[in-house]
């Protein structure tokens, strides 16, 4: 263990890069070579420390690990404190964020022209609040940190968006924020029973919540995560979000956003709300399962590349959802694993559209084809995302696509057996996207003399590809400090739902 | 004959001194003539601060002063440091406007040290009649104050308008009051109070008063279905008249209808509960929904202020010390965030006119970048973003709104704050993604910009040191529930 406060500075040290980019003077252009430059070094040192998470992380222990606390403000026994602590759940998702800050503020090197210091502030802001998400042990704090995560992302849709960027910012912004303040009133009513807004303390006194209340807390945070999932029939603004973001705004938004629904589920409505998230979990599968087939059909019409990966996003985190409530050991982990493959995955593939919209400007299915003639590199690459998307052995997708199948068959066979078409319906989408715009004769004028993937890209790309086979071929490396905090977590529904849980809720 | 002791006068020193200072530099104004403005200016806004540093060193126990009529508790000294500041800071900014426009006179600064005397009357008041004085004192300071551009017509407008709706509730507020009065055959607060909650039936008659105080104080307050008045006084004003008016008068008003409605009348909250909660609920509605469609700033800070009433009305309704704790901070930071964004209001000067468009703010982002941004921080703030102190403000309110079981009341909170977050954002949207409309005139004056850094820092960073403010609230909210 190391001694110093290891979470706060990675939430925080971005930070300190938005303050030397605020007082970079001088030329525009040096200007904006020093913020692209302070920018891309801070989101490097902050990798860098949450490496040294995964380093220092003991994963023999559910407990909370690094714990940082602090009286923050005081008010007639309404304490909130600044109490920070990371287990298996989250550590990972604090890896994906500072990775994919450093991977989405390099792949906006030369494409981003205005604004650029704003650009580079704003991503940095995003991360401390991603960062800070996943670290927060108090409702307070996690949710100032929820909800200021809403605004970098609105500037990052508006300012840098596509055509129909205003309407789809609001649309995203007014969205995810209804479901919040849902969430902020839960929150309170957390604190006036039991008196403290420690999450860690609400975790282990799942008793005193009882079951009518229960329902009421859960339909809260529901409506919160159930967005930011998000799940059918709440999914809407994620295809107008995506399709008018700028790419890294895509990334960050599939490969974190979308993850802090699940994450929600994982570390408040299972452990905390047992009885209602076990008393709610026909609605989880009914609406995972509709997610799953309904959108994977959506995706099959697309025209718009982002506009497919996103409704594929949304099939993929309905599996999550079914792995999540389906409690069982496998699902649990496979739920978490398959949020962390998404990550890359979906993440690298909005990378890899935004490769071609820089050269083209477009991302229309239609505009493509053939590219695998002028552009092999890029091929090979794509080629690997979209297997790992479909799932094949040897990839991430398939681990936690394999495992929450295998956990929700415990469960209920039915719903595993409709969830499992996804398996032929993403081959589907993802092959008839890949054969549309790689394969096939390249027609176009404008694609004879597209340049394939440059040394940046690459680098881009590259950890990418190592973590999704890493994950892959060797998911024990993920499974290890995930699965004992996904057990404890387990535990805490099992012993709810035996009748401890009961007998004392209902005491109350 | 009767012996009179001559009265306890100690608690009402502040008042006192205000008084007396605004008669001072009424008289030399009217030696010197207009080109003391300035100087008379600076004068009163040194004795705002003069008194308000004057307020901060009394503390202890509540010192009753007039054989009882008046009150200096903690509730008094923590309402009459935000209006001191509120007033202070709105003279401030005001003055390169009125000199700008050619209506700086000395009367100004004037009028609101003696209106900001009347504020302090009510907050402290402790009987009927004072209440009713201190009121009107305010009030007809303040009708000469919205029509103070005599050249121009809406000005004139809005003035007029003010003052018959004012003279309206103020009635109304008179006829409750004596109808209390008549039925409970006493003016003391702590006499009704104690009244009420005697064993004996509430004759109707204190009802039917309680219902016409409460409109007569929604009057003030602008809350719906009594709040008409307000978009076109703010519209027609001269705006450092308007952003006065967002603030200090309000938070008096509510002062005084916190007071009255949990000191005397706080044993028949049964009665009034169900009012206010409808007063709060249309608020919030109105407030929100209203805004959506303005294109006059002015007038979209006019409903943005409707739906803060109603917000602050939740902690009112809830009528518990938690409740009241909550509406103070919310008032504190609302009189932080709204003086911001009407300091950005009087920035907005192109050619030497005045802009009061939305879409003039377009591309604010890149023409000045530090006003867009602040702008854009208080328009989080109002939403109720966290990290703002918008945020915290709104904590407490819902806090209390669901220990007190108003669930009902929090949702709709909620629900219209995101409402709300739609016109909010629209200038957010104006500011950072619509091109650019032209700069303002530069430079911004001293007052502007140091007012401008210090709210926007304090909105922003409020959530690191909000001790002060939260403690203060605790304290004085807990001085209203001893006696």
């Amino acid at each position: 263990m190391i001694h110093w406060p290891l979470l706060s500075l990675i939430t925080f040290v971005p930070m300190i890069g938005v303050f030397f980019i605020l007082i970079a003077r001088g030329d525009e252009a040096v200007v904006v070579r020093n913020a692209r430059f302070i920018a891309l070094w801070t989101s490097l040192a902050v990798l860098a420390l949450s490496v040294l998470l995964w380093v220092y992380f003991d994963p023999n222990t559910a407990a909370f690990q690094f714990v940082e606390r602090a009286n923050w403000i005081t008010l007639g026994g309404f304490t909130i404190s600044y109490h920070m602590g990371i287990d298996g759940i989250s550590l990972f998702f604090i890896l994906l964020s500072t990775l994919l800050t450093f991977l989405s503020i390099l792949s906006s090197w030369v494409v981003i022209r205005v604004q650029v210091r704003e650009y580079m502030i704003a991503f940095l802001v995003l991360e401390t609040f991603m960062v800070g998400i996943f670290c927060s042990l108090d409702f307070i704090l996690f949710y100032v940190f929820f909800e200021g995560v809403l605004i970098p992302m609105f500037v990052i849709i508006g300012v840098w968006g596509g055509e129909n960027r205003i309407y789809s910012a609001f649309k995203f912004f007014l969205y995810t924020l209804l479901g919040s303040v849902l969430m902020l009133l839960a929150i309170l009513a957390i604190y006036l029973q039991t008196v403290s807004t420690d999450i860690e303390f609400a975790l282990n006194h799942a008793n005193l919540f009882s079951f009518g209340l229960q329902k009421w807390l859960w339909l809260a945070f529901f409506a919160s995560f159930a967005i930011k999932v998000p799940m059918w029939p709440v999914h809407t603004w994620l295809p107008d979000a995506h399709v008018e973001a700028p790419t890294a705004g895509s990334v960050i938004l599939a490969g974190i956003l979308l993850k802090l629904g699940g994450y929600g589920f994982v570390r408040f409505s299972l452990p905390m709300l047992p009885l209602a998230s076990h008393f709610f979990t026909p609605l989880i599968f009914t609406l995972s399962v509709i997610a799953v087939i309904y959108t994977s059909l959506v995706a099959l019409a697309q025209t718009d590349m982002k506009k497919l990966i996103a409704y594929s996003s949304i099939a993929h985190m309905g599996f999550v959802t079914m792995g999540i409530f389906a409690v069982t050991a496998a699902s649990l982990q496979g739920a978490i694993i398959q949020m962390l493959s998404h990550g890359f995955v979906s993440a690298a593939l909005f990378l890899c559209v935004g490769v071609l919209y820089d050269r083209l400007h477009t991302h229309e299915i239609a505009r493509f084809g053939g590219l695998v003639e002028r552009m092999p590199a890029y091929a090979f690459v794509f080629m690997v995302f979209t297997l790992a998307a479909i799932g094949l052995p040897g990839t991430s997708g398939f681990v936690g696509e394999f495992l929450i199948l295998l956990g929700t068959f415990k469960v209920s066979t039915l719903e595993c057996v409709l969830a499992a078409t996804a398996l032929f319906l993403a081959p589907a989408y993802m092959l008839y996207l890949y054969r549309r715009v790689i394969f096939g004769t390249l027609t176009r004028v404008d694609l004879r003399n597209i340049l394939d993937l440059d040394l940046r890209e690459k680098a881009i790309f590259a950890p990418l590809l190592a973590l999704t086979l890493w994950m892959g071929l060797y998911p024990t490396s993920f499974v290890r400090p995930i699965q004992v905090s996904a057990n404890h977590i387990i535990e805490q529904v099992t012993a709810a739902g035996n009748g401890t849980g009961p007998r004392q809720a209902s005491l109350q | 004959m009767p012996h009179f002791a001559f009265p306890e006068i100690s608690p009402a020193i502040p008042e006192m001194v205000l008084a007396g200072l605004a008669m001072v530099l009424l008289l030399f104004g009217a030696f010197r003539g207009e080109r003391s403005t300035r100087l008379i200016t600076w004068l009163a806004v040194a004795g705002l601060v003069a008194v308000f540093i004057l307020g901060l060193g009394e503390g202890g126990p509540p010192h009753f002063g007039f054989y009882g009529m008046f009150v200096s508790d903690t509730f008094a000294r923590f309402m009459n440091s935000l209006v001191l500041i509120g007033s202070a800071i709105t003279i401030l900014i005001g003055l390169h406007y009125d000199e700008d426009e050619r209506i700086a006179r000395f009367e100004f600064p004037v009028l609101v040290m003696l209106s900001t005397t009347g504020m302090m009357v009510m907050i402290s008041a402790n009987d009927l009649i004072i209440l009713y004085v201190g009121l009107e004192l305010q009030n007809l300071a303040l009708y000469i104050a919205a029509g103070f551009n005599r050249d121009s017509a809406r000005s004139s407008e809005a003035g007029l308008k003010y003052f018959v709706l004012g003279a309206l509730s103020s009635g109304i507020l008179l006829y409750g009051l004596s109808l209390v009065y008549g039925f409970a055959d006493t003016t003391a607060f702590a006499d009704l109070a104690r009244l009420f909650a005697g064993p004996a039936p509430v004759s109707p008659g204190v009802i039917v008063g309680l219902a016409f105080i409460i409109a007569g104080f929604a009057f003030k307050v602008s809350a719906v279905p009594f709040h008409m008045w307000v978009p076109d006084v703010y519209e027609g004003a001269p705006t450092p008249v308007a952003a006065f008016f967002a603030v200090a008068p309000k938070l008096a008003a509510f002062a005084l209808f916190v007071r009255v409605l949990i000191e005397p009348f706080g044993p028949l909250a049964g009665e009034w509960r169900q009012i206010i909660f409808f007063l709060s609920v249309a608020s919030m509605i109105f407030g929100a929904v209203a805004a959506i469609a303005q294109h006059n700033i002015k007038r979209l800070m006019a409903y943005s202020s409707i739906g803060h009433v109603g917000y602050a009305l939740i902690g009112l309704t809830a009528g518990t010390a938690a409740g009241i704790r909550g509406v103070l901070i919310y008032l504190a930071m609302y009189l932080v965030m709204t003086l911001g964004a009407w300091t950005v209001i009087l920035c907005m000067r192109r050619q030497g006119r005045m802009l009061e468009e939305i879409s003039d703010l377009s591309g604010l982002s890149q023409t000045h970048p530090g006003l867009a941004l602040a702008l854009a921080i208080f328009m989080f703030a109002l939403t109720g973003l966290p990290p703002t102190a918008g945020f915290f403000a709104k904590l407490y309110i819902f806090l209390a709104a669901i220990d007190a079981k108003l669930i009902g009341l929090a949702i709709f909170g909620v629900v219209t704050s995101v409402v709300g977050a739609f016109y909010y954002f629209r200038i957010v949207k104006v500011m950072y993604f619509d091109e650019p409309a032209g700069a303002f005139d530069q430079p911004f004056t001293f007052e502007l910009q140091s007012v401008l850094i210090v709210t926007a820092i304090i909105t922003l960073f409020f959530f690191l040191l909000p001790g002060p403010v939260t403690g203060g609230a605790e304290a004085a909210a807990a001085s209203l529930f001893v006696r």
